[in-house]
């Protein structure tokens, strides 16, 4: 994983180290970690495709302000993936065109 | 529907202010913060702040951060919401609607609002900015100081003002190699000894230069900048730089979509960078019930965010009638 080593000021701590899939690929993180920073941690830069012209689009705020970094995670599409905590077994895809929202249950829950 | 006296959106060095001093009146304080900590841009911070002594100037901004975090913990009727984002606000009935974890979503009717939703990220027109390895350089600050990752290899910053020479030297202290800085003007922006800093890493700052190009298919694979003239119009060789991320310091707009939605009286002053709420100096806004504070008042710095969050806060306190310390 690309991650800083040594630094003059900081310190990481990184919390419980997580596997996850990325389009059917096993990936590890860190729990509780944005999953956006951990699939860059992985050398993933490409999150989904746009609906019309099929632009590729990675992050760019990283701070859940400009929709760039929308995901499939765990079948629920459009989910900004630079402020959503990473998960063990979470299934994250890139998202293709709009997504298709998921058939709601009771209660609202998945 | 929750209830709350003092709703506070945003968790940064504005709302956290507001927050405790609304709380310090005896308030009940609600504060949703859409990212995963609270702190807003000083969590990022790790260079000692200028602005004010008395606004913790010389601290170094995450620690700025963490000062405002244990003020707070003091105050047993302060409620925070973190993964949490006010997605709306409802004139009619004055509800403002959250969602958390992207997930559950939630109403909440507070008495008064502080929106101290910060700012975004400019970004300017050439052809691929669309590209992934195209970040912002709060989204590159992110990365490497919070989440310690490796934004890419090798960077180049466009926009010489503070933003850009300190987050180049964040970078080199992270391990990135910083190519260049392009600056439209003919002077660096920002402060002689943010930019000496570089400079002595040897990080070439070019003067009335400006990003062309991105090269790249997937994502970021080199860039291309060309010298401008006084209309800024590219003139001259174009030069190719082999980089992995265009890291774009070129300024900042004030996040207000709540505050339009909500009907609060909207100016335009290019001093703040962008259109603002109308405010009296209580930061109160022209809809009665709402108050603005930080960088989504315009564009300025933490200590000024600090302050104006203070006197939003004491003000919503006065405004519920309990404007005095027992
Ligand atoms: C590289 C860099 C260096 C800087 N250096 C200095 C310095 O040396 N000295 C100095 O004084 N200042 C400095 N600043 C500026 C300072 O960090 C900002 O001015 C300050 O953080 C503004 O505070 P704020 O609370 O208004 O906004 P922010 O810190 O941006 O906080 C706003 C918060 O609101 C949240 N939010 C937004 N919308 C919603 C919503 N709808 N629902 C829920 N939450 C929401 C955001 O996630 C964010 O956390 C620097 C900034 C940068 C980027
Ligand atoms: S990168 Fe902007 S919303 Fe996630």
């Amino acid at each position: 994983m690309k991650l800083i080593e040594e630094h003059p000021i900081l310190d990481f701590k990184h919390g419980k180290r997580v596997t996850f899939s990325f389009d059917g690929r096993q990936l590890e993180g860190y729990e509780g970690e944005p999953i956006a920073a951990a699939l860059h941690a992985n050398g993933v830069k490409v999150y989904r495709e746009t609906p019309v012209r099929k632009q590729p689009r990675g992050f760019f705020c990283a701070i859940g302000k400009c929709s760039s970094c929308f995901m499939v995670v765990d079948g629920v599409p459009n989910v900004r993936t630079c402020i959503t905590p990473l998960k063990e077994g979470m299934h994250v895809e890139t998202q293709r065109g709009k997504g298709v929202i998921p058939a709601i249950t009771d209660k609202g829950k998945r | 529907m929750r209830e709350t006296d003092v709703m506070v959106i945003g968790g940064g060095p504005a709302g956290l202010s507001a927050a405790a001093e609304a709380a310090s009146f005896g308030c009940d304080v609600t504060l949703v913060e859409s990212d995963l900590a609270l702190g807003g841009q000083l969590i990022k911070q790790t260079h000692k702040f200028f602005g004010s002594k008395d606004e913790r100037a010389g601290t170094r901004g995450f620690k700025i951060s963490e000062l405002l975090l244990e003020e707070l913990s003091g105050y047993g009727n302060v409620k925070t919401y973190t993964n949490c984002t006010a997605t709306g606000y409802y004139p009619e009935d004055g509800v403002v609607t959250c969602v958390r974890a992207e997930d559950e979503y939630f109403k909440i009717k507070p008495k008064k609002i502080v929106m101290a939703t910060g700012a975004q990220e400019r970004l300017i027109p050439f052809p691929n900015n669309h590209l992934p390895g195209v970040y912002g350089a709060g989204a590159v600050q992110t990365l490497m100081n919070v989440y310690g990752v490796k934004p890419g290899d090798k960077v180049l910053m466009v926009g010489a003002g503070n933003i850009g020479l300190i987050v180049s030297y964040q970078l080199i202290q992270a391990g990135v190699q910083v190519a260049g800085i392009v600056e439209a003007m003919d002077k660096v922006g920002g402060y002689w000894v943010h930019a000496a800093k570089v400079r002595r890493l040897g990080v070439p700052i070019y003067l009335r230069h400006t990003i062309v190009e991105a090269i790249g298919e997937q994502y970021v694979t080199g860039a291309v900048i060309q010298e401008i003239d006084e209309r800024f119009q590219p003139q001259g060789e174009r030069k190719s730089l082999d980089v992995d991320i265009i890291c774009m310091a070129v300024g900042l707009s004030p996040t207000c979509e709540l505050l339009w939605q909500a009907g609060c009286e909207m100016v335009f002053v290019p001093e703040l960078c962008g259109y603002v709420a109308q405010r009296d100096r209580n930061m109160r806004t022209s809809h009665k019930d709402i108050w603005v504070a930080g960088d989504a008042a315009g564009i300025e710095e933490a200590s000024s965010a600090m302050v104006e969050g203070r006197i939003a806060g004491v003000s919503t306190a006065r405004a519920l009638g309990r404007g005095t310390h027992e």
